[in-house]
């Protein structure tokens, strides 16, 4: 990859994801609390005393999952760290995941849940994934057995039947409207009301909210840039990246797959 | 930020990831602060094979905090028998033996889980560049020349 494209995804990013993730942090926060199965079950199937990443953990709601374990969260963002770093006993700070500041190969554990997909070209999704595996414990056999494994997420093209119906065949690189209401004083009438609605959504993907009807001129859209994964791509970027894939899936509007690093 | 944490922090450079003078990074101006939290033995019990003691002691050290035991504690010596009053015991002619964390413990406690630098900056042994920390949160987002 050329240093001119790297720079130009990079600063791609900086305005199409980072800006707007510190500009909605806290109302995106407030609407990202119930862990996804998948995830919780992988975190709580972890031995007691593992050490982890969540790279991209957001406000960290997937520190609150398993305090047995030790996690070191990071994202952009820093007032979603201001959020995630309340979760004890785990802690958090702020960092790039192609920049990440862990010791390589000493962990036991990491979870990337809707992170890569906000990587704006194949080489630099390639890259987050790598930087994600080579934090992890090197296998001691060649049947990769001692491991560290990752856990990662992405949002799928396939997903007709989400209120966005997107699909095979459909264009991969997208803009996704959130839409925060404007002025205090409405924002906070609407919440009681609003909330059955953000339960149900809940659970989806990255659903942004959506919260429809009577626009007023005050509320204000923030698009975030997302590439939507095919079936078979986080597979391909994982292998790519010198992992391998010992389980994966589909579960709701998403890919996900858990990898070992490859025995070097 | 937890002293605990630097365990598991180095430079977030590339050319540094390789170098044996990135880990651990090291507290410069520190200002620290106590977070309280609930004492539990048995995560230190399982945190404790995985740190790097004498990196860990030197940063301590570097911090003019009270210093580690020189060599990693064992896990027995993490918990203590003390022996109290039975439950339910009216008379009070009953004492049963309990098991309750060690000085050494509520120390370990104390320095790795309770004691957070909450301003200064953590400086990369390797290549110098420092990583500010303010409100608790170090950042470690590289200047783009850097990354």
């Amino acid at each position: 990859m050329s240093s001119s494209s790297a720079s130009y995804g990079e600063a791609y990013e900086a305005q199409h994801v980072h800006e707007v993730y510190e500009q909605i942090a806290s109302h995106f926060s407030s609407t990202r609390y119930k862990p996804w199965p998948i995830v919780e079950r992988f975190l709580k199937e972890l031995p007691d005393g593992a050490i982890g990443v969540d790279v991209g953990c957001g406000n960290g709601k997937y520190l609150a999952v398993n305090p047995r374990v030790f996690i070191v969260g990071s994202d952009r963002s820093t007032n979603l760290i201001r959020i995630a770093k309340t979760h004890e006993p785990h802690s958090a700070v702020v960092a790039d995941n192609l920049s990440l500041p862990h010791p390589l190969e000493s962990f036991d554990f990491a979870i990337s849940i809707a992170v890569v997909h906000h990587l704006s070209t194949p080489e630099r999704r390639i890259e987050a994934v790598k930087a994600i595996l080579e934090l992890l414990r090197r296998p001691t056999n060649a049947n990769g057995m001692g491991a560290g494994k990752a856990l990662i997420y992405v949002w799928a093209l396939e997903q007709k039947d989400s209120r966005r119906g997107w699909d095979e065949g459909h264009e991969q690189d997208v803009m996704v409207p959130w839409v925060m209401k404007g002025g205090d004083k409405s924002s906070k009438t609407k919440k009681g009301k609003g909330k059955k609605k953000k339960d149900k959504t809940e659970d989806q993907a990255e659903a942004p909210e959506l919260q429809e009807a009577d626009h007023k001129a005050e509320d204000k859209t923030f698009l975030r840039y997302y590439h939507l994964y095919k079936n078979g791509e986080l597979e391909h970027d994982i292998n790519e990246a010198g992992g391998a894939v010992i389980e994966s899936g589909y579960e709701k509007d998403n890919w996900w797959a858990i990898a070992v690093p490859k025995s070097s | 930020m937890k002293i605990l944490t630097l365990n598991f922090l180095t430079c977030a450079r590339k050319l540094c990831k390789s170098s044996n003078t990135a880990f651990p990074l090291h507290p410069q101006d520190a200002e620290l602060e106590i977070v309280e939290q609930d004492m539990n033995v048995e995560f230190l019990r399982n945190i404790l094979p995985r740190l790097m003691w004498e990196e860990l002691s030197g940063v301590v050290g570097e911090l003019g905090l009270p210093a580690l035991p020189p060599t990693v504690p064992t896990l027995e010596s993490l918990t203590e028998k003390k022996l109290k009053a039975a439950e339910n015991d009216p008379t009070g002619m009953n004492v049963v033996e309990v098991e309750v964390p060690s000085q050494v413990a509520l120390d370990l406690h104390r320095l790795l889980l309770e004691t957070c630098v909450k301003e200064g900056k953590l400086v990369c042994g390797s290549c110098g560049h420092e990583y500010q920390v303010r409100e608790g949160i170090a950042n470690f987002l590289l200047p783009g020349h850097l990354v």
